[in-house]
């Protein structure tokens, strides 16, 4: 499938501040790309630098196959951004930054526009000074998704709206991808990430450690699982792959390895089973594994 | 009743733990620029003879609109530091009232900080309390400051009572626009709103005072400003205007302390209208929009130098009665054969106005600077907005604004010149001299335009030229410094109409300089990294 974003060896440096370090990862045509990592890892940094507002210090940056810091016109005519951080001017209302934006992307006024302000509930007769940060970010959202743009770059775009709110943008993600749109989400909030990402990237001091598909990424780590036995499972801790056991009656509670599942489940089924509960590892703990202690870790 | 007011002395304690260093200056800038005058009017007019030819020059009907009357048949250096003194410094006075006011009130209601207080056991009036107290309270002590200031100086016509008085005027003025600003801080539901109106008011009393110091007299009695007047300092000594004060800004509290009891937090009783729904077309575009951001203050200066151009326009007719024999004006006013020191005066004034003209111009450019520490320009630089067509636009509307300003300067000073004097200068050769001007500002745009692109955190070297520029074209004559001071700012060379003759090479040379710090200021900015 064709790239839409490509980034090859990306470093960007703060004087003597690596803020990125040879950062490699691509969102594909049509996909929803979530990127995900703590505060300062390199997110918006990496954003900054697909805008073409910061100039990387090596490596290269694509989209649509053009070069992000001497295409950046060319590019922006197909994209459309929303910051996490929204800063408007004061005396402006939201409805005259929306026309403005519009213009700016060269394009015409739109009919949704109305139906996009009814769907978000924002007054766009109101002055910026008097949004909250929430009524900012909408204000970025409704000009974003009235672009005609091929790819969508979200920075934290939900992190001041509330939860009904999350749930229309998650929506309008999804009519995005079903319109063949490309969308590069980054969050902090994993489950909507999980929700809505096809593949995603993990992002840690500057450096991509992790990226591929959500099942692929689930398939390093480990699942929870929950077993309720007639009898006692002597030699559970033996079997191969198996982690933290717990016992309460006959009840067991442990991690097995993803690759190892089976001979867990040959383990067990020597016993007669009441209960077998198996969760796969939520984006979180794919997360957190890489910021807990590395004991966790499976290599 | 009470507990209406709990803890508002710890309120009050953090205020001025907050502005300690801000209402120092505050303080201090304004006691200093007062007590500078007395000693320097000494030194400018020596002899009772040139203060009563200054007080001729004040009876100009101009000059009353601008400094208010005075006792001119009494123009003492007292009197006349009160007179020409008083309104101006309590126009900044009542400035830094509503200032700190609004600052420790609404502003910080509007950033929900007032909300963070109330939700602690603190009284529903004890934020207005503390703040009026704290504003009060830096009324008084540069109203003490300055008596003693004035007490102190051995200058024979500033005696105690009048000392007393000017602290106690410029003290009492200060407090009647604490309560003002108290009062529109609870009708106007932004900052912004409560700041503006109370300054709109405060000049609303300046003209009213103004138009009855000409005319109506009994108008002057019903402004706040005009009271100022009235107390003729350092000659009559008349302290009611100061109890008149007083009387007013309690009521005015009474009334502000009682609307805020009543109302919701983070409201206004001013309805706050909506704004427009949908941009109209001359907002769509960079310039559009840099345009747009800077409106207010391109009107306010244009305005503003209108009627700076008109005051010193209004003095050229008295002028050759009046700088005969003055020895410092006749040290700045190198005398010039076949000129009158009129046409003088206009060459050194359009210099004057050409660089306070430069201010908004260099504000103006600099505003593509202060948009991006903002982080305003990451969304527009995320649409199809090259960073040229971006600062092209900042630098159209601050060249724009200089040669507006400037122009606007000089039909100002043509308008009021022509009306006062016996032989007027034709309006051409007026607004021709300040025309000489636009290149050297277009040279100091092009300064920032270059900084922008290269440099942005020394922004402020424009300031540091310009500052430097004014020195030594101004002053350059009266410290006999060297040719060089002023050959290396572009002020230096402008050719000094109507007295000198137009030298078109400097004029080209400056608009090419211009037209290369910009060229490379693009250049420079194309290529950095956006802070956001």
């Amino acid at each position: 499938m064709e790239n839409v974003v490509d980034i090859k060896r990306l470093t960007k440096r703060f004087g003597d501040f690596t803020a990125l370090n040879q950062v490699d990862f691509s969102v594909k045509k049509g996909e929803v790309f979530g990127f995900i990592g703590p505060n300062g890892a390199g997110k918006s940094t990496t954003i900054r630098i697909l805008l073409g507002i910061l100039k990387a210090t090596e490596g290269q940056a694509t989209i649509f196959g053009k070069d992000v810091w001497s295409d950046s016109m060319e590019i922006h005519k197909r994209i459309a951004y929303v910051p996490g951080d929204v800063n408007l001017w004061p005396n402006l209302t939201g409805g005259e930054v929306i026309d403005l934006f519009a213009k700016l992307r060269g394009e015409r006024q739109t009919k949704q526009r109305e139906d996009l302000l009814q769907r978000y509930k924002l007054d766009p007769t109101k002055k910026c000074r008097t949004y909250s940060k929430g009524n900012r970010q909408k204000v970025a959202l409704v000009s974003a998704l009235l672009s005609e743009a091929d790819l969508y770059i979200f920075d934290e775009p939900t992190s001041g709206l509330d939860p009904l709110m999350e749930q229309t943008f998650q929506e309008d993600v999804r009519n995005l991808r079903e319109e063949g749109k490309s969308v590069l989400l980054s969050s902090h909030i994993l489950s909507e990430v999980e929700k809505l990402c096809d593949r995603v990237g993990i992002i840690r001091d500057g450096t991509i450690i992790e990226q591929g598909s959500l099942e692929e990424l689930r398939h390093l780590t480990r699942h929870h699982v929950l077993l309720e036995t007639t009898s006692n499972l002597d030699g559970l801790d033996d079997v191969e792959g198996v982690h933290d056991v717990s016992r309460d009656g006959n009840t067991y509670r442990f991690q097995v390895n993803a690759e190892q599942m089976d001979q867990v489940i040959k383990f067990a089924s020597q016993y007669s089973i009441q209960k077998f509960e198996s969760a796969p590892p939520t984006l979180e703990d794919l997360f957190m594994r890489h910021y807990e202690g590395t004991d966790e870790v499976v290599e | 009743m009470n507990e209406l007011f709990k803890r508002s002395f710890q309120l009050f304690k953090l205020m001025i733990r907050r502005d300690r260093i801000r209402a120092s200056i505050w303080i201090f800038a304004l006691t200093f620029f007062t007590l500078i005058i007395p000693s320097s009017f000494q030194s400018l007019y020596p002899d009772q003879q040139d203060r009563d030819a200054m007080a001729v020059t004040m009876e100009n009907p101009a000059m009353v609109a601008m400094v208010g009357k005075g006792d001119l048949d009494n123009y003492t250096i007292g009197a006349m530091s009160a007179h020409q003194m008083v309104l101006i410094t309590a126009l900044f006075v009542g400035i830094m009232s509503i200032l700190l006011f609004v600052r420790h009130t609404r502003s910080d209601e509007e950033e929900g900080r007032v909300e963070l207080i109330r939700a602690l056991p603190v009284g529903r009036l004890a934020t207005i309390h503390a703040a009026t107290m704290y504003v009060i309270l830096v009324n008084v002590v540069l109203a003490v400051l300055l008596a003693i200031g004035f007490i102190l100086q051995p200058i024979e016509s500033l005696g105690i009572e009048g000392s007393l008085l000017y602290g106690a005027t410029l003290g009492g003025a200060g407090i009647c626009f604490v309560a003002i600003a108290a009062l529109f801080t609870q009708l106007s539901d932004s900052s912004r709103g409560a700041t503006g109106w109370s300054i709109g008011l405060l000049l609303f009393f300046y003209v009213l005072r103004a138009i009855g110091d000409i005319g109506n007299e009994t108008l002057s009695l019903f402004s706040p400003l005009g009271w100022t007047m009235q107390t003729m300092i350092f000659t009559e000594n008349h302290w009611w205007p100061i109890f008149l004060m007083l009387a007013f800004s309690f009521v005015v509290l009474l009334l502000a302390y009682r609307l805020n009891a009543k109302r919701d937090l983070e409201a206004g009783l001013f309805p706050s209208k909506p704004g427009k729904a949908h941009a109209s077309k001359s907002l769509l575009s960079p310039f559009g929009l840099a345009f747009r951001l800077q409106r207010t203050a391109f009107i306010s200066w244009a305005v503003g130098m209108l009627l700076l151009g008109v005051s010193y326009g209004s003095v050229l007719g008295d002028l050759d009665s009046f700088f005969q024999g003055n020895e410092m004006v006749e040290k700045i006013l190198v005398q010039e054969e076949g000129y009158s020191i009129a046409e003088q005066f206009i060459s050194i004034i359009m210099t004057i106005m050409a660089m306070i003209a430069t201010i908004p111009a260099v504000i103006s450019i600099n505003k593509l600077n202060s948009e991006e520490k903002k982080s305003r320009l990451e969304l527009l630089y995320a649409k199809s907005v090259s960073r040229k067509t971006m600062l092209v636009s900042y630098l159209s509307v601050a060249v724009i604004n200089a040669i507006v300003t400037v122009v606007l300067a000089g039909t100002g000073l043509w308008a009021a010149g022509s009306t006062v004097m016996d032989d007027p200068v034709s309006f051409g050769s007026i607004v021709g001299a300040s025309a000489a001007y636009i290149p050297a500002m277009f040279v100091m745009i092009g300064l920032s335009a270059l900084l922008i692109g290269l440099k942005p955190n020394v922004l402020s070297l424009t300031w540091v030229y310009l500052v430097y520029s004014f020195i030594v074209v101004y002053m350059g004559n009266l410290f006999q410094l060297d040719e060089w001071f002023s050959n290396v700012t572009p002020f230096g060379h402008v050719s000094q109409l109507p007295v000198d003759d137009f030298e078109a090479i400097p004029f080209l040379v400056l608009i090419g300089l211009a037209v290369i710090l910009v060229v490379a200021g693009l250049k420079f900015y194309s290529k950095r990294d956006i802070q956001g």
